[in-house]
């Protein structure tokens, strides 16, 4: 099995090189102010300048486009629900789906949020598809003062998520064996599924609990101050990757209150 | 080079009644290599848990005292190197040198020494990948040896190693043993838990054995002990060394086939195999890891589609994939690998009336059933117990117990006697040699050589998976 978070980008690309805590700031920096406004012209800039700059980050576009497909069903959740509850529908009658008309009004605001949601996952897609885990793990340690427990922590246990899908494999092949099956019943199906659910968890949480005790024995309790076998550096081109983050998307904010698309969520 | 002294010491685990250890004095020399054998209980991997200090105090109650040169092992943390079973779950990082580096930069070890450090333990492992291989390309027996090379970076006094290989086949476990002679020297006192007796002994030149109920019975050289004490550790399920089994071997070869593969292959994991089983037989499957012997055990028990060829069971037109998992259970058996994957009830009585009551059967049958299991699997007694707190033995009884409640003519077992001390691999074999007479068919996939030699009428070897080619390790 691959996650879906193992880096697939060239990693002597300009900007793949930065620091990860650089990245993830600047991704977050980004995308956070997109967030105050709720109308299509906004996210819409910030996609193009995403995209212009995938290069830089030495993705393709292909793969990108393959690690944002789950937001596609996102999306189609989102127009669903929006011409189904939409409370304002103003402008101007495009069509009719049985009692839900179908309106220019409810299309903008359905068009902003499926924009914001690409907008706003993108960059986070593009800091982890650029990022070796081991390298985010290290620079929030080294770089952003995160506690080793929780940071070198969550990388171990990270490295058992492949056994999960194997393990999720067996215990169905297993309940089969001992004649449970739900055959077409969809009740039958959820307790299978909650029951399955259940022996997983026994089983991740027994593992954890070893392989705690494995780093324990290892001296990951000892108290002693951490030494670096792997040096992240945090360095002026990481500043400017944040604060160009910043000023870019001040820019687009800016952008699109002068030519009046400015709509924010609150008032 | 660390010294180990023990005076009356026991430990009990919080909420239990009986003590893991006790009344236990012990001294072990500085370097000396010590093995440590009891039958299952007797509180082995206890003991190498408050030697690691890895018992907090509020974990349970202690007695008497423990001492690593002098010291509370809580506060000699940094003396001792502990290996476990399972290496998937002592292995911390994603790249193979980062791993062993862990444990340094956990101990503080200045960062220009860590590579140096790792590259030479590596090397004295017999480590053959470049530091930068991933650690979930590697295979049981190089993961396991990979975290060897993480303790011993740490250059401990006294190594506890507990069933450094149980988890592992045997070409695994060689490997483990090999880095294990190469890499240690008269300068680490050792201890170590192994059941595969024979194995483990050109490590040692000690061995004590600990009594179920509390202290030393026996410590000495392995030619004093094993004459005075054999027999009777064997009884208690000890791997003994030097004990052999006759063979038994079925009268007549079977007429009717239950199952018929042929061609069958699946993608990435089994290249094309026929094969056949039938009634009154033992068939062995033998081969290399990663040769497809799970998988194919998976295709014969119907839990899994072939990507290619046909698979033909008890006349049925369909495949057995396709059955109902109720007819799958009347006609094929499978006992996994590891009992606990099969377990869905909190008892183990409900555990053994499952299978039946999905069937069909009344409860009188069930009741009737279950008993019978019950008797036969020598589990009466644990009848109300969870299936998840039973030991290694009875756990396998109770998978196979499991497999038998709906009678299938047909057992498919994935390595069923793996890991299992010597009285529990007597009792399945004596139980399959049993239902073999009884007309069933019987597939056994199975590393364990005394197995097939025992009870196996034929054997079919799968080959050897394509070799991946080896890069060299480059120095950094």
């Amino acid at each position: 099995m691959t996650l879906a978070l193992e880096p697939i980008a060239d990693p002597s690309a300009p900007l793949a090189r930065r620091n990860p805590v650089a990245k993830l700031g600047a991704a977050l920096l980004f995308s956070l102010p997109l967030i105050a406004t709720v109308d299509p012209f906004t996210p819409a800039a910030a996609l193009v300048l995403e995209l212009i700059l995938l290069p830089f980050f030495g993705v393709r576009f292909r793969q990108l486009a393959r690690r944002a497909a789950p937001l596609l069903f996102a999306a189609a959740g989102v127009l669903v629900a929006m011409t189904m509850f939409a409370a304002e529908r103003n402008g101007d009658l495009l069509f009719s789906i049985g009692a839900f008309d179908v309106t220019t009004g409810v299309l903008a605001s359905a068009t902003g949020l499926v924009l914001r949601i690409f907008a706003v996952a993108l960059p986070g897609i593009i800091v982890f598809a650029t990022t070796d885990p081991t390298d985010l793990a290290d620079a929030l340690v080294q770089n952003a003062k995160a506690p080793a427990r929780f940071a070198i922590g969550a990388l171990a246990a990270f490295r058992l998520l492949p056994l999960l899908a194997q393990e999720w494999r067996t215990l169905t092949l297993a309940r089969r064996a001992r004649g449970i099956d739900a055959g077409h019943n969809p009740l039958a199906k959820l307790r299978l599924f909650v029951s399955t659910s259940f022996a997983l968890l026994v089983g991740a949480l027994r593992r954890g609990v070893r392989l705690a005790v494995a780093m324990d024995a290892r001296g990951f309790d000892s108290g002693t101050p951490r030494t670096y076998a792997r040096r992240q550096h945090f360095t002026g081109a990481d500043t400017a990757l944040m604060a160009g983050a910043a000023v870019a998307a001040a820019a687009i904010l800016t952008l699109s209150v002068l030519l009046g698309f400015f709509h924010p969520v609150v008032g | 080079m660390s010294e180990v002294q023990l005076r009356g010491f026991g430990w009990r685990h919080a909420g239990r009644r009986a003590w893991a250890v006790r009344g236990l004095d012990l001294h072990v020399r500085h370097g000396e290599r010590v093995l440590l054998l009891g039958p299952s209980g007797a509180g082995k991997s206890t003991l190498l848990a408050a030697l690691a200090g890895l018992l907090p105090s509020d974990s349970g109650q202690a007695e008497g005292s423990i001492e690593i040169d002098g010291l509370d092992p809580g506060k000699a943390r940094d003396r001792v190197g502990i290996l476990f079973q399972d290496p998937q779950t002592q292995l911390v990082m994603a790249r193979s040198g980062d791993d062993v580096a862990f444990g340094c930069e956990n101990r503080g070890i200045p960062a220009a020494e860590i590579w140096p450090r790792v590259s030479d333990v590596l090397d004295r492992v017999g480590f053959r990948y470049p530091i930068n291989r991933s650690t979930a390309a590697l295979s049981g027996g190089e993961a396991q040896r990979l975290a060897l090379a993480g303790v011993l970076a740490l250059r401990p006094g006294l190594l506890l190693l507990d069933e450094p290989t149980a988890n592992l086949d045997p070409p695994g476990a060689d490997l483990v043993r090999e880095a294990l002679t190469r890499s240690t020297g008269p300068e680490t006192t050792m201890i170590i838990v192994e059941h595969r007796v024979a194995e483990a002994l050109p490590l040692v030149d000690r061995v004590v054995v600990l009594e179920p109920g509390g202290g030393v019975r026996a410590d000495g050289t392995p030619e004093l002990i094993f004459a005075a004490y054999g027999d009777k550790l064997a009884d208690e399920g000890v791997w003994v060394p030097g004990f052999s089994f006759p063979p038994l071997k079925a009268n007549s070869r079977s007429t009717t086939d239950f199952v018929r593969a042929e061609h069958t292959s699946v993608r990435g994991r089994l290249s094309p195999v026929s094969i056949s089983a039938g009634a009154g037989e033992v068939l062995a499957v033998t081969g290399p890891n990663g040769a497809g012997k799970s998988t194919l055990a998976l295709l014969l028990g119907g839990l899994l589609a072939p990507s290619s060829g046909r698979i033909e069971a008890f006349g049925d037109k369909r495949p057995p994939h396709r059955w109902r998992a109720a007819t799958l259970t009347q006609r094929i058996g499978s006992v996994f690998q590891n009992p606990e994957h099969q377990f869905v009830t909190g008892r183990v009585a409900d555990e053994l009336a499952l299978g039946p009551r999905r069937v069909g059967r009344s409860p009188a049958e069930i009741r009737k059933i279950v008993d019978e299991l019950l008797e036969r699997l020598r589990l009466t007694k644990l009848a109300e117990a969870n299936p998840y707190t039973l030991s290694g033995g009875e756990a396998r009884r109770l998978s196979v117990a499991t497999a038998l409640a709906t009678a299938p003519r047909l057992l498919v077992l994935d390595e069923p006697t793996f890991g299992q001390d010597r009285r529990t691999w007597l009792e399945l074999i004596s139980l399959l040699a049993e239902l073999r007479t009884a007309g069933h068919g019987i597939v056994a996939v199975t590393h364990d050589e005394a197995f097939v030699r025992t009870l196996a009428d034929r054997t079919v070897p799968l080959g050897e998976p394509d070799p991946e080619p080896l890069p060299r390790r480059v120095r950094p």
